[in-house]
């Protein structure tokens, strides 16, 4: 087990980098400390994979070192880190039991007898394979087989850190909910350094206790998940994170105010002129911006109403800006016209896409 | 056209596929298939497209049987989870290519491929090929080629599957709007219960082969025929639990009772199976008739959100969902709480037997 830090690290896949533009990892520093629970949160092409690729050292960074507990491994190999990872696709021998999948990666460190046993059995109880122990892998379900490799991946309990790599991407919906549960569950058991790659928000806010976002090579906010979802640092983090994500509309900002498209809202916090020329924008989640009858807010067209079961979201305009909103359960909507309730408290400013921290009063 | 699945079942080397799937489909209609895997969504698809033939049952397009045609001579467009797309031809070729194949003059190609890409947004990209572009602008692509086709049956299979979260709610929000425009009858297959509440139209919910329900989407969500379509339409899972009605009182599995209201109250004696959505199982009382029931935390995660409490209640297991942060700690007993007018009610053989009025079922 090891406190893995990451120290001026960058990546460029050209030999002679010219610009930021060049680089598929901008610089960073970040401890990841022993026993935590990460998440690696991003789209596909914002640097996640490089991240990973250079912990687990398939990958040489072309600036800056990776320590493990102190000890420079910038230039190790894999085998060299004692690293543990799970894949997207099971990794499962066909031929042999369940048991003897589960005891592979004990018996190739050299452990026999007793010891092999009794990690094999703890792990098959934390992952409900026990009935399974003697059943050879060939012929299993695809999400039998991602358990057994995650119990793969989990059995060594001197491993540096656990990655996982989009483990659940090719998992049915309920069987998710069942190992993400099982793998938090583990994690608390085992004490181990895990961190999970995902481009799914769902996975990433539920399994980690922080969660680092990725956009465009850049690490933009590093946080818990009621942090990213409440004071998100980069208009790309609202709107990455959430589902839908943040309303981001240009405004001006004065004081407590903010104008929109002619019209003004209060806001909960004081911020000096933004001056320099820089973007503008003012930021709501749709879980804070609530439709209201016509008269009691800012006034909108509704567009469309979208009824996902669990909540129903309005789409809207005002002054023509598209923005998301939350029905509220009691309200019935008739007609085109309505209005809009912020949360003043949840209303966020950003110049050129980063948050502004105003003063409160 | 209409497509009619009459009464098809597919058997291969003895499993079944399909068994006694029926099925009305209208033009300008867009279908969901609904289920997990090996639900039976994909060899339904099949047989709509001609490409495989059932063991039993009928396929008829307009009253007509065609069985046994063969997917050459139907006139069917496909889309699939995988980005397929000729490799060295541009997006502009890529979007063209049925159409050429078919002959169609020139300008009638031009006209139809740019329409197609403007509507998939992909007018930026026609020239470049499709090794240049992002998984969800190569998707578009062979949605766009499939759309130019004009094929009155247009089929999508799990079509956003490989996709990104974020790009699959861009283009969840689009597709039924290109659907709405086509006149064609779509049919998709997705796993996924918020994607079918997402793309609205009609809901077949699948399971082992066969067809749990099939109605529109909302009307399936909110009125399971039976406890099937129930569990299959539900993300969170559907929160189960045995339960007795003797005279005035509920009896649950746990042992735990209560005044049998709400849905409960016109139900004759006897034992039922109960369900309700996570956001129907509650952490704090919300009135007096709420039933409390006594559980174990197995774990709870938070979204930043919304905060899922997993809770062990007896042999089952229930998730609750709430707003805000809520961390409770593993192995903590703590009581639950369920609202006797929000139940479904299940009987013998499965079959929705009471359920909460619509306004009270959202």
């Amino acid at each position: 087990m090891a406190r893995i830090e990451l120290r001026n690290l960058a990546h460029s896949y050209a030999a002679n980098p010219a610009g930021p533009q060049d680089y598929a990892l901008k610089p960073m520093d970040h401890v990841w400390e022993q026993g935590g629970a990460y998440a690696l949160l991003g789209p596909s092409g914002c640097g996640k994979t490089t991240l990973l690729n250079i912990i687990s050292g398939l990958l040489v960074p072309s600036e800056g070192r990776v320590l493990f507990d102190g000890r420079d491994m910038t230039e190790l190999p894999t085998q060299a880190r004692n690293i543990a990872q799970v894949f997207q696709f099971p990794v499962v021998y066909d031929t042999m039991t369940v048991y003897e999948n589960l005891a592979f990666p004990l018996r190739n460190r050299g452990l026999r007898g007793r010891d092999v046993d009794a990690r094999v059995r703890e792990i098959a109880d934390l992952l409900d394979l026990t009935p399974d122990l003697n059943r050879r892998g060939r012929g299993l379900t695809a999400d039998a087989k991602q358990k057994i490799s995650l119990g793969r991946g989990l059995v060594r309990p001197d491993v540096a850190a656990i990655l996982f790599d989009e483990p659940l991407t090719v998992i049915d919906p309920h069987l998710k909910w069942e190992l993400r549960s099982k793998l938090k569950a583990l994690h608390r058991a085992l004490d181990l350094t895990m961190i999970y790659v995902t481009h799914d928000q769902t996975e990433a806010l539920t399994f980690a206790d922080t969660v680092v976002v990725m956009h465009d090579g850049a690490v933009v906010q590093i946080g818990r998940p009621d942090e990213l979802f409440e004071r998100p640092a980069h208009t790309f983090v609202g709107h990455f994170i959430g589902s839908p994500g943040m309303n981001v509309l240009p405004a001006e900002v004065a004081g407590r105010r903010a104008v929109v498209g002619g019209h003004a809202l209060a806001l909960a916090r004081g911020y000096p002129r933004i001056g320099g020329g820089a973007r503008v924008e003012i930021g709501v989640r749709p879980e804070f911006a609530m439709l209201a009858p016509a008269g009691a807010g800012l006034p909108v067209r509704v567009r469309r109403i979208d009824d996902l079961g669990r909540v129903r979201i309005a789409k809207v305009e005002l002054a023509g800006l598209p923005l998301a909103a939350t029905v509220p359960e009691t309200l019935s909507v008739a007609g085109e016209e309505a209005s809009l309730l912020f949360d003043p408290a949840m209303v966020h400013v950003y110049a050129d896409g980063h948050l502004v921290e105003g003063e409160a009063a | 056209m209409t497509l009619v699945l009459d009464n098809v079942s597919r058997h291969v080397a003895g499993h079944t596929h399909v068994e006694g799937v029926s099925l009305t489909l209208e033009r300008g209609s867009l279908n969901v298939l609904l289920g997990p895997t090996l639900s039976g969504k994909t060899t339904l698809m099949r047989l709509m497209a001609g490409l495989d033939q059932p063991s039993a049952g009928r396929v008829l397009v307009d009253g007509r049987d065609v069985t046994g045609v063969h997917v050459r001579k139907r006139s069917v467009a496909m889309v699939y989870q995988q980005f397929i797309n000729y490799p060295t031809l541009t997006v502009y070729e890529n979007i063209a290519s049925p159409l050429r194949v078919a002959r169609r003059p020139k300008d009638e190609i031009d006209a139809k491929v740019r329409d197609a890409a403007r509507l998939l947004k992909l007018e930026p990209y026609l020239d470049r090929t499709p090794l240049h572009l992002s998984g969800g602008q190569q998707q578009r692509t062979a949605i766009a080629r499939a759309l130019v086709k004009d094929a009155p049956l247009v089929l999508l299979d799990e079509p956003l599957a490989n996709l990104d979260y974020k790009l699959r709610e861009e283009l969840r929000e689009e597709l039924p709007k290109i659907f709405a425009a086509s006149g064609a009858i779509f049919v998709y297959a997705t796993t996924e219960p918020t994607e079918a509440l997402l793309l609205r139209g009609n809901t077949a919910t699948l399971w082992e082969g066969r067809l749990a329900q099939f109605g529109r989407t909302p009307d399936v969500y909110r009125r399971p025929a039976n406890l099937t379509s129930a569990r299959v339409f539900s993300d969170p899972p559907l929160n189960t639990m045995r339960v007795h009605k003797r005279g005035g009182q509920i009896v649950l599995a746990t042992g735990e009772h209560g005044a049998a209201r709400g849905v409960l109250v016109a139900l004759p004696d006897d034992s039922y199976t109960i369900g309700f959505r996570a956001d129907h199982l509650y952490l704090r009382r919300p009135d007096a008739e709420a039933i409390a029931v006594a559980g174990t935390v197995a774990v709870s995660e938070i979204t930043g959100s919304e905060s899922f409490v997993h809770v062990d209640v007896g042999s089952d297991r229930w998730v609750a969902v709430t707003g805000g942060v809520m961390e409770v700690e593993p192995g903590e007993r703590i009581e639950v709480f369920i609202d006797p007018r929000r139940l479904f009610v299940f009987g013998h053989d499965g079959g929705l037997a009471a359920a909460p009025p619509l306004v009270l079922a959202a």
